[in-house]
C-alpha cells in the first residue's frame, strides 16, 4: 500500500501557498484517489496559518515546519525541514512542485531518506508510471521506480491548482532545531534595470533573435530602433521576453546588444523552457538548439527574412518573410490603438 | 593563501546539440558512439567560470571531474583542453542521458573524495545545474551531500569573492530574478547556470600544457558501473513534431501585423 506525501512551501508573500505547490496537490489527490492510498501534505514557512487554509478538504493529514529560520529558501535549513517532514510522514511517493526553492533542495532530501528522485516530470499515471523530458525535451519517456521513498519533483504548469473546499485543516507541527548554516540570503534582485521582461504567466512568448541587432538593408545597425520596438511590444501586448543563445552571447562580445536582454531571456538547450500558449520568432533562424526550448508553447509563428530557416522547416504553423522591423512597427502601432 | 580555492569541475559529456537523437531500445540513443559529442553546455560554463576564479586567486587549482567512455573523452579533451588550464580526473564509465543520476553523483563524489592532496576546507564544486541529457538537477545536489557540503547553489549565474573572504552568489529564481545570498566561504557547491563568460578562444599553447596531464590521466581512468537505483523506463520516443508550415510571402507589413494581432487576440 503506497503512502503519499506532497510536499509544499509558502510563497514569497508568506501567507499563500506558491502556485506549482497547489498544483503538486491536485496532483496528489488525483494519484491517492485513483488507489485509494493514504495522503499527506507537509508544508515549509515562517507562518503557515494563512497558507494551511488553502488545503481545506485536500488531505486528512497537514505537517508543517515553521518558524523564522526557513522563511527564506536556503539549502541547509531546506534540507533539514523537508527532511524532518518525510521522516514523520514515512511516505513512499513524495511529489513536491518544481520551483526554484525546492528543485534545489529534493534531491539532498530524497539522498537523506535513502530513497531514489525524478525531476521534471510532467504526468503520473495511476499506475505509478512518471513521464519526462531527456536530451532538453528531444526524447520523451515513462519510467517506474521500484526504490522507495520515490521523490517526483513535478514541473510547473502540468496541473491544474488545488482549490480549497471547506474548512482550514488542523496542522501539525514537526520540530526542527535549524541547523548550523554559513549562508545568508540577501533577498532578491532583478537583473534588468526597470524593466521586467519575464513573464511566466503572459499568454504570449515573443523571441528577438540576433537579427535585429545585425546590419539592415540600409547597410547600418539599428539596435535602439530595435529596442523601442521589442519593448514598445512587451508593453502593449504583456508579453514575456525570450532570446537566442547569439543574442544573449552578444553582450559579452561587445557587439550590439540589446539593454535589456541578459542570459535569463535565452531560450533553447541552455536556457529555458516556458509554458506559453503562443510564441512568436522574430530574427531568429530557428534552429534546433533555440527550438527545443519552444516545447510547451503550443501555436507558433515566425517573422524572418529568409525561406529556408528552421522555422519554415515544420517548427512553425506560420512563417512571414518580411522585416521584423516594418512589422513590429504595424503590429505595436494597431495595439497601440 | 588567502581566498585561495580548490576547484572541483563535474562534467558528462553530451551530443553535439545539431545531431539528431534518435532513442533504441535499452533506451539509448541510436548510434550513441558515433556521434559528435561536446562538453555539456552548463557545465563548460562552469568550468570557464572556475578558470576565471582560479586566475584571480593565485594559489587556486581546477579540477576537471569527466565520466564518459574513454574513448569519447580523449576526442573531446582534445578541444577542451585548449581553453583553460585544468587537471583531468577521468572516469571511464557510460555515457548519456538514461542512466541513474544519484548512481552518477556516487561515482563522482567517490572520485573527488580520492584526489591526492584535495583540501576539503577550500572546496568549491562546480558543475552545470542540470546537464542536457538527462536535464536532472540532481547529480551535483547528492554530489556535495555525499562529501557532507550543506552550503549549496543552484543556476548560479554570479559568484564573487569579497575582500573579506565571503562569497557573494547569485540564484536563478522565478520570474527572472535573482536571489543573493552570502556565504562564508568553501566548502560550497555551485549548480551553474550561464553565467557571464564568453567561451574562451582555443589556445593551441594550453593545449599542449594540459595535454600532459590529460593523457596519463586517461590512461589511468577508472572503469565505473552505474547501479540502476530501480529506475525502469516503460518507453523512450522522440515525439511527432513537425508542423505543417504556412509560408507567406509578398504580404505587405500592415497586413501581416493585422493577421498577428488578430491572432494574439484569439
Amino acid at each position: 500500500m503506497e503512502k503519499i506525501f506532497v510536499l509544499t512551501h509558502v510563497d514569497e508573500s508568506g501567507t499563500a501557498l506558491a502556485k506549482a505547490s497547489l498544483e503538486a496537490v491536485s496532483a496528489a489527490v488525483e494519484l491517492a484517489k485513483s488507489f485509494s492510498a493514504e495522503l499527506t501534505i507537509g508544508l515549509l514557512g515562517a507562518d503557515v496559518a494563512q497558507a494551511a487554509a488553502q488545503l481545506a478538504g485536500a488531505a486528512p493529514k497537514v505537517l508543517a515546519v515553521t518558524g523564522q529560520a526557513f522563511a527564506q529558501p536556503r539549502y541547509a535549513t531546506d534540507a533539514a525541514a523537508c527532511e524532518a517532514l518525510v521522516k514523520a510522514a514515512a511516505p513512499t511517493i513524495v511529489l513536491a512542485p518544481s520551483t526554484a526553492r525546492f528543485a534545489r533542495v529534493m534531491a539532498g532530501v530524497a539522498h537523506r531518506a535513502g530513497g531514489a528522485i525524478d525531476t521534471h516530470i510532467t504526468a503520473v499515471s495511476p499506475s505509478l508510471e512518471a513521464t519526462r523530458w531527456f536530451y532538453r525535451q528531444r526524447i520523451e519517456a515513462v519510467v517506474k521506480r521500484e526504490r522507495r521513498p520515490w521523490f517526483l519533483l513535478l514541473d510547473a504548469g502540468t496541473h491544474a491548482a488545488y482549490s480549497a473546499t471547506g474548512a482550514a485543516p488542523a496542522v501539525e507541527a514537526v520540530a526542527v532545531a535549524a541547523p548550523a548554516s554559513r549562508t545568508t540570503v540577501a533577498g532578491t534582485r532583478s537583473p534588468q534595470q526597470g524593466e521586467q521582461t519575464i513573464r511566466p504567466n503572459a499568454k504570449l512568448l515573443f523571441v528577438a533573435g540576433a537579427g535585429w541587432t545585425k546590419k539592415q538593408s540600409d547597410g547600418q545597425v539599428h539596435a535602439a530602433d530595435a529596442e523601442k520596438l521589442i519593448l514598445g511590444f512587451l508593453h502593449a501586448a504583456d508579453a514575456s521576453l525570450g532570446s537566442s543563445k547569439s543574442l544573449v552571447d552578444q553582450s559579452g562580445e561587445n557587439q550590439a546588444t540589446l539593454k535589456f536582454m541578459t542570459h535569463l531571456n535565452q531560450i533553447g538547450q541552455t536556457g529555458a523552457t516556458p509554458r506559453h500558449a503562443k510564441g512568436l520568432s522574430t530574427c531568429c533562424h530557428g534552429e534546433e538548439p533555440h527550438v527545443v526550448g519552444w516545447r510547451f508553447v503550443n501555436e507558433r509563428r515566425a517573422i524572418n527574412l529568409d525561406a529556408n530557416c528552421g522555422w519554415a522547416r515544420g517548427k512553425a504553423d506560420v512563417v512571414y518573410l518580411a522585416d521584423a522591423f516594418q512589422v513590429m512597427a504595424k503590429v505595436n502601432e494597431l495595439l497601440e490603438k | 593563501m588567502p581566498n585561495s580555492f580548490q576547484i572541483v569541475v563535474c562534467s558528462s559529456l553530451v551530443p553535439d546539440p545539431l545531431q539528431t537523437l534518435e532513442p533504441v531500445a535499452g533506451p539509448a540513443l541510436k548510434n550513441e558512439m558515433m556521434l559528435p559529442a561536446v562538453l555539456d553546455p552548463w557545465a563548460a560554463c562552469s568550468l570557464y567560470e572556475a578558470a576565471a576564479l582560479a586566475a584571480a586567486h593565485p594559489g587556486s587549482k581546477v579540477y576537471l571531474v569527466a565520466m564518459a567512455p574513454k574513448a569519447k573523452l580523449q576526442q573531446v579533451m582534445m578541444t577542451v583542453a585548449q581553453k583553460v588550464p585544468f587537471e583531468l580526473v577521468a572516469l571511464d564509465g557510460p555515457l548519456g542521458g538514461f542512466t541513474d543520476a544519484q548512481s552518477t553523483a556516487a561515482a563522482l563524489a567517490e572520485a573527488i573524495a580520492a584526489i591526492p592532496a584535495l583540501d576539503r576546507s577550500k572546496l568549491l564544486l562546480f558543475g552545470g545545474w542540470e546537464s542536457a541529457s538527462r536535464g536532472a538537477g540532481v547529480t551535483l545536489q547528492t554530489a556535495g551531500e555525499l562529501l557532507g557540503i550543506t552550503e549549496q547553489f543552484q543556476g548560479v549565474d554570479q559568484l564573487t569573492v569579497r575582500d573579506d573572504g565571503q562569497l557573494e552568489v547569485l540564484e536563478r529564481v522565478e520570474g527572472g530574478r535573482h536571489q543573493v545570498s552570502l556565504c562564508q566561504g568553501a566548502p560550497a557547491v555551485f549548480g551553474w547556470a550561464t553565467g557571464n563568460l564568453a567561451e574562451p578562444r582555443n589556445s593551441p599553447q594550453m593545449g599542449m600544457a594540459n595535454m600532459r596531464g590529460i593523457t596519463p590521466a586517461l590512461m589511468k581512468a577508472k572503469p565505473v558501473k552505474l547501479d540502476a537505483n530501480g529506475l525502469s523506463y516503460v518507453s523512450a520516443a522522440v515525439p511527432k513534431q513537425t508542423r505543417e508550415t504556412r509560408l507567406v510571402r509578398d504580404m505587405p507589413a500592415e497586413e501581416i501585423a493585422r493577421e498577428i494581432v488578430a491572432w494574439m487576440a484569439e
